[in-house]
């Protein structure tokens, strides 16, 4: 799949803006990390390396107008759907000038500005606050899309029927993405999932479902594009909710905690042949790009990110009145009245 | 003035509702053919089916789908038919919409009303009539409002609507035909203020939806006693417990010196509790008497009526409590 004939069309120029996106969530995850193991981030992180071809191939093709709904491993998707990588980090280090002013963390990321309507501690929550979402499109008469991504665990859980078959049957404008990781937490889904997998069950509620090298980001990138243009076919989105599976491999542990013993270091050192970030530098270096132009553009991301780190270290904690504060305005507590 | 039911009321709010704001819309199972109780009768004939949106029985989607329209510009109202299955829907409204505004950091609003009817409905059996109001008073984030009357259906459905708070919104099923006068005029209702439903002098009465009806014909009867037996109970309805009318129950209790609170749920850890603790608090050394709660045993509801009765707490029980407190000097 990595045939160089395969990416003799693309488009360079795209191509250069996708490797470089997928560095920037590489860096920013291997901060956070970092930070992690610093004991400046406190909080629980699910790292997305190795799946980064979907955050970029999906949120990539997204206007900002367009909302995301994201999951707890949605680092890589907010970036590219448009929050500030500092505001973002500050929300992982819990400090003021966090996305979510250090309410929320690494699971609740949100940039309501950029369109990503939240992240989610709960697998699959998101599916059915997709449909909503694009309920709320289609009642107002606006023209966006929603995209909805979730890993190959969520298709187990009941809203994954629930939310799906809402956009189907109310016609809503929502592309389905299945990030399928191969695992849900620290187990293989294979083991824990009936019937031939997500597609399959998608297609069952008359979703059109597709299957794509999710490490491939010029494949993500293009099957996106094309379920989008389904979906805006009719005008208004209403062609109706689209499905996509991304078959991708996590590369880390379910968290930054889980050395993921529980699968052996040939299975990974193999799926490192496959890192979609080694995948689209080796395209790059085909198409003549220089191998030290591309060394830079992994250093800009990585200082960048160092940068980031630094300056979410450097930020001040939430003021304590913020513990009080956003709740609701009929009945907030007693505290929050100055 | 209008007579009209508590069920034509509430049909009543929410189409002023619906008619002041295009962004107000109704989903539930069976609303086009105007859901279960026919609280939305003649609504999808008047506001089309984007608006009156039959929904599958997918209690978990509804919500969840609701939470996404609120967090998007719109005003859902939500139908879950039986509080009972709203429990399909938790995650939904604990989860998401009660802490969305929250983790956000304050970058979204959850405008959704979930409409739960709750109660004991002659053998609807223990799936179809709980009172689990006490489970969402103790979510922050969540308002949790209990009408009582026609009046309080129409205006306080209509303030739920207008809040930008996710609000739990509980109608008693026992009190869809209860009739009375309702001003045609709509005065803008806060949500968390108490009702003086009677006053009275030697005991505070404090509950909420149809307990407060048991409450009153209770106190009619300890008033109408001859021969200077007479007792004047106050009753305070409470309308929302979350948030609760702490003052008009502290007013009262620094008057009267007795409490009694009522509820229809179990009583253990019930709502009755919250009160019962924040009068002991306040008013541990000027009681007269201790506070005393009823409810329900902490026991299912029952199928059949013989035993479903059992389970009630009737105007009997309330004038017998009455008798107690006020015999404690």
């Amino acid at each position: 799949m990595s045939g160089s004939q395969l990416r003799r069309n693309v488009d360079l120029a795209r191509l250069k803006q996708q490797h470089r996106d997928m560095l920037r969530i590489r860096a920013f995850e291997e901060a956070a990390l970092a930070a992690a193991k610093d004991g400046l981030v406190k909080g629980a992180i699910h790292p997305s390396i190795g799946q980064e071809a979907v955050a970029v191939g999906v949120c990539g093709n997204l206007a900002r107008a367009d909302y995301l709904l994201s999951t707890h491993r949605g680092h890589g998707q907010t970036l590219i759907k448009g929050a500030d990588a500092t505001a973002m980090m500050c929300e992982l280090f819990g400090r003021e000038g966090g996305t979510c002013g250090g309410k929320g963390g690494s699971m609740h990321i949100a940039d309501f500005d950029a369109g990503m309507l939240g992240a989610n501690g709960v697998v699959g929550a998101n599916i059915e606050i997709a449909a909503g979402a694009a309920h709320a499109v289609k009642l107002r008469g606006e023209d966006r899309v929603v995209a909805c991504i979730f890993g190959d665990g969520a298709i187990n859980r009941g809203p994954f029927l629930e939310g799906l078959n809402w956009a189907r049957i109310f016609d809503l404008p929502v592309l389905f993405v299945c990030e399928d990781n191969g695992f849900a937490a620290t187990t293989r889904t294979r083991d824990l999932t009936g019937g031939p997998g997500p597609a399959a069950r998608a297609e069952s509620l008359g979703i059109p479902a597709s299957e794509v090298d999710g490490n491939d980001v010029v494949a993500v990138d293009a099957a996106v594009r094309d379920k989008l243009a389904l979906i805006r076919s009719k005008g208004g989105g209403g062609g109706g909710p689209q499905f996509l599976v991304c078959r991708t491999y996590r590369l880390s542990g379910h968290t930054h905690a889980d050395a993921a013993a529980y699968r052996g270091a040939d299975e990974v050192a193999a799926a490192r042949q496959d890192d979609p970030i080694r995948r689209s530098r080796a395209w790059l270096e085909e198409a003549g790009v220089a191998a030290a132009e591309l060394d830079a553009l992994a250093a800009e991301a990585g200082a960048e990110m160092a940068a980031v780190s630094a300056a979410a270290a450097a930020a001040p904690w939430p003021a304590l009145e913020a513990a009080y504060r956003d709740i609701q305005d009929i009945g907030a507590p007693r505290e929050a009245v100055p | 003035m209008t007579r009209m039911s508590y069920l034509e009321a509430g049909k009543q709010g929410l189409t002023e509702a619906m008619v002041a704001d295009p962004n107000v819309w109704a989903v539930g199972e069976d609303l086009g053919r105007g859901g279960v109780f026919g609280q939305y009768r003649g609504l999808a004939e008047r506001f089309g089916p984007e608006r009156i949106v039959d929904a599958p029985i997918s209690e978990a989607g509804i919500m969840g789908a609701a939470v996404g329209a609120a967090l998007c510009g719109t005003r859902p109202v939500v139908e879950m038919r039986f509080s009972d299955f709203a429990l399909c829907a938790i995650d939904e409204l604990v989860n998401q919409a009660a802490k969305a505004r929250f983790m956000f950091g304050g970058q979204g609003r959850v405008p959704l009303v979930a409409r739960e009817p709750i109660g004991m409905w002659r053998s609807s059996a223990a799936q179809h009539s709980q009172s689990l109001e006490a489970w969402y008073v103790h979510i922050p984030g969540l308002v949790v409002v209990t009408p009582s009357t026609p009046a309080d259906n129409r205006a306080l459905l209509r303030a739920a609507i207008a809040s930008d708070d996710p609000v739990v919104y509980m109608e008693h099923k026992d009190l869809w035909a209860l009739e009375d006068e309702v001003p045609d005029q709509a005065e803008a209702e806060p949500l968390g203020k108490a009702a003086l439903r009677r006053p009275g002098d030697a005991v505070t009465i404090v509950s909420w939806s149809k307990q407060v009806h048991v409450c009153l014909e209770a106190a009619r009867t300890l008033a109408g006693r001859g021969a200077g037996q007479g007792i004047e109970v106050e009753v305070i309805d409470l309308r929302s417990l979350w948030p609760w009318d702490q003052d008009a129950v502290f007013d009262s209790v620094g008057r009267t010196g007795r409490l009694l609170v009522v509820q229809e749920s179990v009583t253990v850890a019930g709502f009755g509790a919250e009160v019962a603790a924040s009068v002991a608090e306040r008013f541990w050394d000027r009681l007269k008497a201790p506070v005393r709660r009823l409810g329900s045993p902490r026991a299912p509801i029952a199928y059949a009526p013989i035993l479903e009765d059992r389970l009630r707490v009737s105007a009997a029980d309330v004038a017998a409590a009455v008798d107690d407190l006020v015999s404690i000097h």
